[in-house]
């Protein structure tokens, strides 16, 4: 008994020090993590022709640091500080109502196409379940040139439709919907049809307060991709005034580096808004990324 | 009018009332572009004007030394991203969800953050990271070792290793988190019953967790398979443009963008399209007959 004891012993002191050096990888790791956007944000204090010059580096230097960058950002600098402010807020601007546009269409759009799929028996159910999957296999790219002809002669390049119209129906949230819908039990429906709820009104009433917890998750992820979505945005949209923020940073990385003062503040507070959302939603987010993952 | 009406509430038309709008957006923006692509890579397409042009493309395509070098380089990429963003993430998952960690939450909300960031500001910060004068971070480090500053971006391995930096830095997070909710599925007391049986750790791990977590090592190793070979943006960002020396970060989508975007040459920018599906199709194939996918499905 005595010996177990004292093995029992060393192995807490062993697991002790193993957790330590497991905790300190991870510690370590995100210090590493971290460091890019930390020399990113300290950059953003200090004068843009330091990062044309000398690169990105950490530097700790508060004494020289100055809030200059983001005086400029928000117009309050002397000489084109006015101009180049209203154009990156009119490219936010623009990015937030593609974004929220995209978020509130792709959803409600996804919900009811996966609901069709996964609350009725009907014919050609399998198929276009098939079909879903197969819109996954056929990478982006290779449609974007005939996709970028096509809007073009339907006429809505240049235009928000044209961006959002062929993401709409995006795979991955229909399956999400739909694998999220298959773990729901059916007889709410059969009971919501005995009192007289119409076939629509139940996808309304009573399965859409039901899948709220999906529809953050989905909400969060098509955010993030919208509001950092570029190549397709960057084919569609020709006008600077309706570039999104991406594009418009884009335009910013000119070899001369005459722009790095707008360019390093308006990236770091062009991350704010999906920072914030992630943040407040991140326990949702991991549900939705992962929903394919494990069934496989 | 009625009777109309009265079908269109039943039960047997309301289904396909929902699936209404996918039918269409996969006609009109997945099938007639991928038909589409497909005719106009057979053919020649100027200010408007088509000409079939046959299988002309192609046999070009197949003495295009640009082509073969972008054909080389999303490969690399896509094998040598596979061989990092699979088993570090695993192993890191599998340290993440074991007893040991402390204050999980946190690192895994702070291994996330860099896939929040847009390609664009993620690519800056890199190239900023990796610029050649004495300053950067990366060159620093250098002069810290020892070393001469490197231009890093003008050479290929070293380029490279930006590159794939780039790529871990972004999405090891991500494929950790898709390998910790494959964990979080499997069933604890399949490892307490082999804690009886005197399984050690590294047994565990390598008959345990390992065919366990198969169906998530699939998806992730699918999903990267498909990123890795579309890969375009990241090289766009880091050479600023198109265009970096000697064609070292040139992509077979960097190509297709090339020659449709920026050259207007859209047919032979299609046919470039579709020999990128043809390896993305043939490497998936591949891949899941290799781990067994379509076995089990019969069975």
């Amino acid at each position: 008994m005595a010996v177990n004891k004292s093995n029992q012993k060393t192995m807490e002191a062993n697991h002790r020090g193993l957790s330590f050096l497991v905790t300190l990888l991870f510690a370590v790791l995100c210090f590493f993590i971290a460091f890019p956007l930390l020399a990113g944000l300290l950059a953003s204090f200090r004068p843009g022709r330091e990062l044309v010059q000398n690169g990105l580096a950490i530097n700790w230097d508060f004494k020289t640091m100055t809030l200059d960058n983001y005086l400029y950002l928000f117009g309050l600098a002397g000489g084109n500080s006015k101009i180049d402010s209203a154009k990156y807020f009119m490219w936010y601007k623009n990015s937030l109502i593609l974004t929220i546009l995209t978020v509130v269409l792709t959803l409600l759009v996804c919900y009811f196409v996966a609901y069709g799929l996964t609350m009725y028996k009907f014919r050609l159910q399998g198929f276009l379940f098939f079909m879903v999957i197969a819109t996954m296999c056929v990478p982006f790219e290779i449609l974007m040139l005939p996709l970028y002809q096509e809007v073009t002669s339907l006429h809505i390049i240049n235009t928000r439709a044209g961006v959002i119209l062929p993401g709409l129906c995006a795979a991955s949230t229909i399956f999400f919907f739909r694998q999220y819908m298959q773990g729901l039990p059916l007889e709410l429906l059969d009971a919501a049809r005995i009192d007289g709820c119409t076939e629509y009104g139940i996808s309304v009433r009573i399965m859409m307060p039901i899948t709220k917890p999906a529809f953050a998750s989905m909400a969060i992820l098509c955010a993030m991709g919208s509001w950092n979505n570029m190549l397709w945005p960057m084919l569609v949209f020709r006008d600077t005034n309706k570039f999104t923020l991406q594009i418009g940073l884009n335009t910013l990385l000119t070899p001369y580096g005459n722009n790095y003062d707008l360019l390093i503040a308006g990236s770091m507070f062009g991350i704010i808004p999906i920072l914030v959302i992630y943040l407040i939603f991140q326990k949702y987010l991991i549900d939705g990324m992962t929903a394919g993952a494990v069934k496989g | 009018m009625q009777k109309f009406k009265k079908l269109f509430y039943s039960q047997k038309v309301a289904p396909f009332v929902f699936v209404l709008p996918f039918v269409l957006s996969l006609l009109i923006f997945w099938a007639y572009p991928l038909i589409s692509g497909i005719v106009m890579s057979f053919q020649d397409i100027s200010f408007g004007n088509r000409t079939f042009v046959g299988t002309s493309h192609y046999v070009k395509l197949a003495n295009d030394k640009f082509f073969r070098t972008a054909v080389l380089n999303s490969v690399e990429y896509m094998a040598l991203t596979l061989l990092l963003m699979i088993p570090i993430p695993l192993v890191l998952a599998v340290m993440m969800e074991s007893r040991l960690t402390k204050a999980k939450g946190v690192w895994k909300v702070i291994m996330y953050i860099p896939a929040l960031t847009s390609v664009v500001i993620s690519g800056m910060l890199f190239r900023m990271m990796f610029s050649e004068s004495d300053g950067s971070q990366m060159n620093q480090l250098m002069i810290a070792l020892g070393h001469t500053p490197i231009a890093w971006l003008k050479t290929k391995w070293t380029a490279w290793i930006a590159l794939l930096l780039l790529c871990m830095w972004r999405w090891t997070g991500v494929n950790m988190l898709y390998f910790v909710s494959g964990l979080k599925a499997i069933d604890n007391s399949i490892y307490e019953s082999a804690d009886i049986d005197g399984a050690n750790a590294r047994q565990k791990f390598w008959y345990l967790t390992l065919p366990l977590i198969k169906p998530t090592t699939i998806y992730v190793i699918t999903i990267s398979v498909y990123a890795g070979l579309s890969m375009f943006l990241e090289s766009f960002m880091l050479w600023n443009g198109n265009s970096s020396p000697k064609n070292i970060g040139l992509t077979i989508v960097g190509y297709l963008y090339k020659r449709g975007i920026e050259k207007n040459d859209l047919g032979y920018a299609c046919a470039v399209g579709m020999v990128l599906m043809v390896i993305a199709l043939a490497i998936n194939v591949v891949q899941l007959i290799a781990t067994g996918t379509f076995k089990r499905e019969e069975s």
